[in-house]
Formats: C-alpha cells, structure tokens, sequence
C-alpha cells in the first residue's frame, strides 16, 4: 500500500516553495483546464487509464527515488496508480487524499500585518482555486471577507484567537464560487453584508453594504470603508481597512483586472470598471496595500503565501491599468475574454438563494479555476 | 446496435468504471460493441478520452435519470 499526503501538507509545500514533483493521472483535458501550480512545482501528466497494463508510459519519466505525489479528480485513480508505481520500485510514492477535489477546498491562512489598534489581517488563500477571502480582526471581534463555503475553517480560526465573528461582507455576488459569508453570518449571529445593486434577485435578508456606511470592528474601531467600486458586477465594493489596505474584490488584482462579463452585461459595465481603475482607485493613496479576492498565476503568490501589492506599484506595472485609449480598453476587456468559471450560472442562482444544491453537488460546481481576470 | 455484452458499472467510483470496462473490451473481439452503464460523473470524459487513446470506437453515449450509457466498439 502506498502512502497519501493531505491537502494541507502540500499546501505548506507549496508556501514554503519547496521543491515538488506531481504526477497528475487525470485526463489530459482536465489537467490541461486546471492543475496544480506553485514556484517550484513541476507537473507531469499521464492519465490513469494510460496506466492500466503497466507503468512503464511513467518509469522513464521519473526517479525511482524522488519523492513523487499523485493526484487525480477525487483520490480513487491517483492510489491505485500510487499502488502500481510501488510495486514497480518507486520508494517515495504518496497519493494526494481526495484529490483535485480537496485540494480545492484548502484554505491557507496567511498573516498579511498588524491594525493600528493592535488587531490583525489575515488572508485566506485557497490554492487549488485561486480564491482569496480576509479575516480582520482587532479586540475580540472579527470580519470575514468574500468567505468561502468552507465556514469551520474560519469559525476555527476564530475560535482558536478567542474572537467573535460579527460581520461577513461580500464585495460583490460571485460567480466562481458558493460564498460561506450568509451561512457563517446565521452560524455566528453575525450581519451579512452585500451591495444593494448586486442583490436585487436574492431570497434572503442581508444588510446593504454602501460607501458612506463605515463598519467598525472592534471597540478601538478599525474602520472597513466601503467604496463603490462597480465593474466586474454593477455592485462591486471595495473595502478600505484601516487607512492601509485596500481589499479591491474582483476589480483588480495583482497582475490582472476584473472581468465585466460575468452576469453578461460586458458592453454596459466596461464603462464602469474604466472608470474605476482610471478614476476612483486614482484618487486613492499609493501606498495602499492591494488585496484582492483572486490570484490567476503561481508567480502572484508572494513570501509566506501571500498575495499582495502596492496600489502605487500596480498603477507602473500591471498591464491592465496601462491602456491609455479608452476604445482599446473596451476591447480588450470585452473581446477573447477567458472561457467562463465552470457552472458559473448555477454559482450566481446558488449565491442569490434561488437554489440550494447538496454540498457534493456544490463541490462539483466548484471544480476549475476561477476565471475572474481578464489580462492586460 | 449490435451490442455484445452489457457491462453495468453503476455506483462504482473511478478508476473502477474505467478498469471493468477495458477488462470487457480485452475479453472481446474486433468489432465487437460493448454496452457500459456507469453513475460516476467522471466516466464521462475519462471513457471517452480512454476510447481515443485506446483506438477504440466509442459510438454513442446518452445520459438518462443520472445513468451514463456508452457505447463501444472494439478495434
């Protein structure tokens, strides 16, 4: 029998940038629409059932001695390929339990810095999708932003540093992943917040989350900012948190912008998001530290697992806020846009509670990337 | 269709749809069809993706009531 790894030790794999080598037995149309990336993560893949007679199609590939994890939608192919390639002599085999699957609920969290008060902001990077949420905490009390349907991990967390989860914030409706932010509201006692102008179909109460009304967390008040930041939805809100942060959503991103397309009115929200980008996020401080809701590329992820950047730095750098002509912006964000995130209809439906599909059917409707950039 | 033999795979999870299947077609002769039922999601693109790289022919596949029906024909 081989031996598995948990998605939790490879995550750490991952942030520590140590050297990792997979074996990916998915078929080729699969790996090829989402895999595994890191740094220093080298790939290959040959599906299991290429694999079926013998191993040899791999034995020349790979060292006998190297460590080698295999991986595979849900776990079942990946162990007994694992099982084969041990019995053909490979000595550091491990199975990646539950597979492309777990590794899509991972969340890392990661401590971004201090709050003035004495709080703190983490970042909970979910490695195996590219999703981003935050959890902002100062004297006993905590936010959580854009959560993820994995809710224990942030009530643990919570628990673990003795605070009270009193509001989620959603900056926007999402579209390539089931937000955790109503569920761990009702779970906590907490207020769910969400724009009014994303929210006109949803079934349920929220409070509405608008620039002008701040939110404090904590007694000593950090304050969470909202500020209209309409593109990738009509909705969009960015939150200010604590005059240093800059948490832009799916508006922009370290190395890409938003998308407009996503509810399918590219045509009338490119206007907004230009004039976000070129206008509303201008005004702001250069020195604010962006954190955004998604990372598309392994090279975004920065020391510790972190993703982040200077607003200043973005504004010399990333390609999507160097577009000048306003006619070439269009184009750009509204032509060969990246295909869409997978079921991203049924997310949205889902996000509104118009539908309420099982947790394994919500997982399927997860699987891939999220897709939510469109690069400059 | 002419089908040779029926191979019910329902309620067996990856690889395992995968391994009956080609443990069937091994059994068969050139030309043959064979007939898989399967409820795994997966079986979908992993058949059709096994078929392609196998040289085998797969003929049809239709999904009814969350049963996945493929058919086959040996090379």
């Amino acid at each position: 029998m081989s031996q598995s790894v948990a998605t939790k030790e490879l995550a750490k794999k991952i942030i520590n940038n140590e050297k990792t080598l997979i074996l990916d037995v998915r078929n080729t149309d699969e790996f090829d629409n989402w895999k595994i990336e890191g740094e220093n993560v080298e790939v290959i893949n040959e599906p299991y059932f290429n694999l079926l007679d013998s191993v040899d199609p791999v034995v020349d590939k790979l060292d006998k001695d190297q460590e080698i994890i295999a991986v595979c939608a849900k776990g079942g192919s990946s162990e007994m390929i694992a099982d084969m390639m041990e019995e053909a002599g490979f000595s550091q085999v491990y199975n990646l339990e539950g597979g492309m699957k777990a590794w899509s609920e991972h969340l890392e969290p990661v401590k971004i810095g201090d709050l003035s008060d004495g709080g703190a902001l983490y970042q909970f990077v979910r490695l195996g999708k590219g999703c981003l949420s935050y959890f902002i905490e100062s004297d006993g009390e905590a936010a959580v932003v854009d959560a993820n349907r994995m809710i224990d991990v942030y009530e643990d967390f919570a628990k673990e540093r003795g605070v009270q989860i009193k509001y989620t914030i959603d900056t926007h409706l999402h579209a390539d992943h089931i937000s955790g932010g109503r569920m761990l509201a009702e779970k906590t006692g907490g207020t769910y917040y969400l724009p009014e102008k994303d929210a006109t179909e949803v079934t349920f109460d929220f409070a509405g989350l608008e620039e002008g009304k701040d939110i404090t967390v904590g007694r000593t008040s950090i304050q969470v900012q909202p500020l209209y930041s309409p593109g990738h939805t009509i909705g969009s809100t960015s939150l200010i948190v604590d005059d240093q942060y800059l948490l832009t959503g799916d508006i922009l991103f370290v190395r890409s912008i938003g998308r407009p397309d996503l509810a399918g009115k590219a045509e009338d929200w490119v206007g907004d998001l230009r004039n976000t980008l070129y206008s509303r996020y201008k005004e702001l401080s250069d020195n604010l530290v962006v954190l955004p809701a998604h990372y598309s590329f392994a090279e975004e992820l920065g020391k510790g697992g972190s993703v982040s950047a200077r607003l200043g730095d973005l504004y010399q750098r990333n390609a999507g806020l160097q577009v000048e002509d306003e006619n070439e912006f269009r184009k750009m964000v509204t032509e060969n846009l990246p295909p869409q995130p997978n079921a991203y209809e049924d997310i949205r439906k889902t996000n509104m509670g118009k539908i309420t599909p099982e947790v394994e059917e919500q997982k399927e409707m997860e699987t891939g990337p999220n897709r939510c950039a469109v690069e400059g | 269709m002419d089908v040779t033999k029926v191979l019910d795979a329902k309620g067996l999870a990856c690889p395992m749809p995968i391994v009956r299947t080609k443990k069937a077609m091994d059994e068969l002769n050139s030309g043959d069809v064979l007939e898989v039922h399967a409820t795994d999601k997966g079986a979908k693109s992993d058949l059709a993706a096994w078929t392609k790289s196998s040289g085998h022919e797969l003929l049809k596949d239709t999904e009814e009531d969350e049963v996945l029906k493929f058919w086959i024909k040996k090379a």
